[in-house]
């Protein structure tokens, strides 16, 4: 077993601190129906989470165009901003060993942040590809949070959707 | 005069929401349309859960259905003209939906002006008397051609 708090001065191998991060990332993202109902993935650079949804013909709102369904978008920030703003709550104490989202028994206490209201500006079509989203936690309290976020297709500049919502984080 | 809204169009823009993809694999199915409102339903599914823990369904889940109903209710306003795609959508979670009941939702295009449509929208579960969620929104709008003048 690894104890960071026990290797004071000495680093861990890298391979060490990548599985403990990807194994919690795992740990939040799989076994969520929705999350593989719409292929999201998530990529992890550190701390920093990049929500991946490859396209797929059953994401169309509109054939004519063709064009991204406004609720495939709004679904995809949704659930960009609850992931990240578990994570974040959640980074510390992983980081220190404190929780380990692989015991079964801590995964079945854990409780994601309830939305209480998601608004999703639509700023461009949609189009019939790969969809990225990140999101930032714009403010973090015991009771309520505010997370921003952003998604773009091709151009990260040119974001196709962008929504602000508020959370209920779960009691402890 | 805008025309009236005849069971033929009803029936078209009942087939034509039926069969956008994402409504389909949602399993969408339009109860009423007409006159700027509509409602739309689907049912529960277990793959459309947000939290395992909980059987919930995913908040995305309404947000998908609360913006087709709105489209809907846009598109048979009488004085629609053309398709529409949505500008903004705020969406606010009164309560968990019921693990295994039917969503339904119901929009109402309010108001129309030459380029904007503004709808509100409220979805239930089996209990109509206590919205899981409200919408509000605004989507583009074309009015028809009979409306701005017989072009």
């Amino acid at each position: 077993m690894t104890d960071p708090s026990k290797r004071r001065g000495r680093p861990e191998p890298m391979q060490v601190v990548k599985g403990r991060r990807d194994r919690a990332l795992r740990a939040l993202v799989d076994g969520v129906p929705w999350i593989a109902f719409l292929g999201i993935r998530f990529e992890r650079h550190g701390d920093e989470l990049t929500a991946v949804m490859p396209y797929q013909e059953k994401l169309i709102g509109n054939p004519m165009l063709p064009a991204l369904h406004g609720g495939a978008t709004a679904g995809f920030l949704e659930t960009a901003a609850i992931i990240e703003l578990s994570w974040s709550t959640l980074w510390e104490d992983v980081e220190s060993g404190a929780i380990d989202l692989n015991d079964p028994a801590v995964l079945e206490g854990l409780k994601f942040p309830k939305t209480i209201d998601f608004t999703v500006d639509y700023l461009r079509t949609g189009l019939p590809r790969d969809a990225y989203a990140r999101a930032r936690v714009t403010r973090s309290g015991r009771r309520y949070a505010s997370v921003h976020v952003e998604a773009w297709q091709d151009n990260r500049a040119r974001p196709f959707a962008q929504a602000t919502g508020h959370f209920l984080m779960p009691s402890t | 005069m805008a025309p009236p809204y005849d069971s033929d169009r009803v029936k078209r823009a009942k087939q034509f929401i039926e069969a956008i993809p994402y409504s389909r694999a949602l399993g969408m199915q339009v109860e009423e349309i007409g006159d700027g409102r509509a409602v739309i339903s689907m049912p529960y599914s277990e793959q459309l859960v947000g939290d395992p823990r909980t059987g919930v369904l995913h908040g995305g889940v309404v947000s998908a259905l609360m913006d087709t109903c709105g489209g809907g209710a846009v598109v048979c306003h009488p004085r629609s003209g053309g398709p529409t795609a949505t500008i903004d959508l705020r969406i606010d979670y009164m309560r968990p939906a019921r693990p295994g009941e039917r969503l339904t939702a119901e929009a109402i295009c309010y108001h129309v002006t030459r380029s904007v449509a503004f709808v509100r929208a409220t979805a239930w579960d089996a209990d109509k008397d206590r919205p899981v969620a409200a919408v509000t929104g605004a989507f583009t709008f074309e009015m028809s051609n009979s409306e701005e003048g017989g072009q």
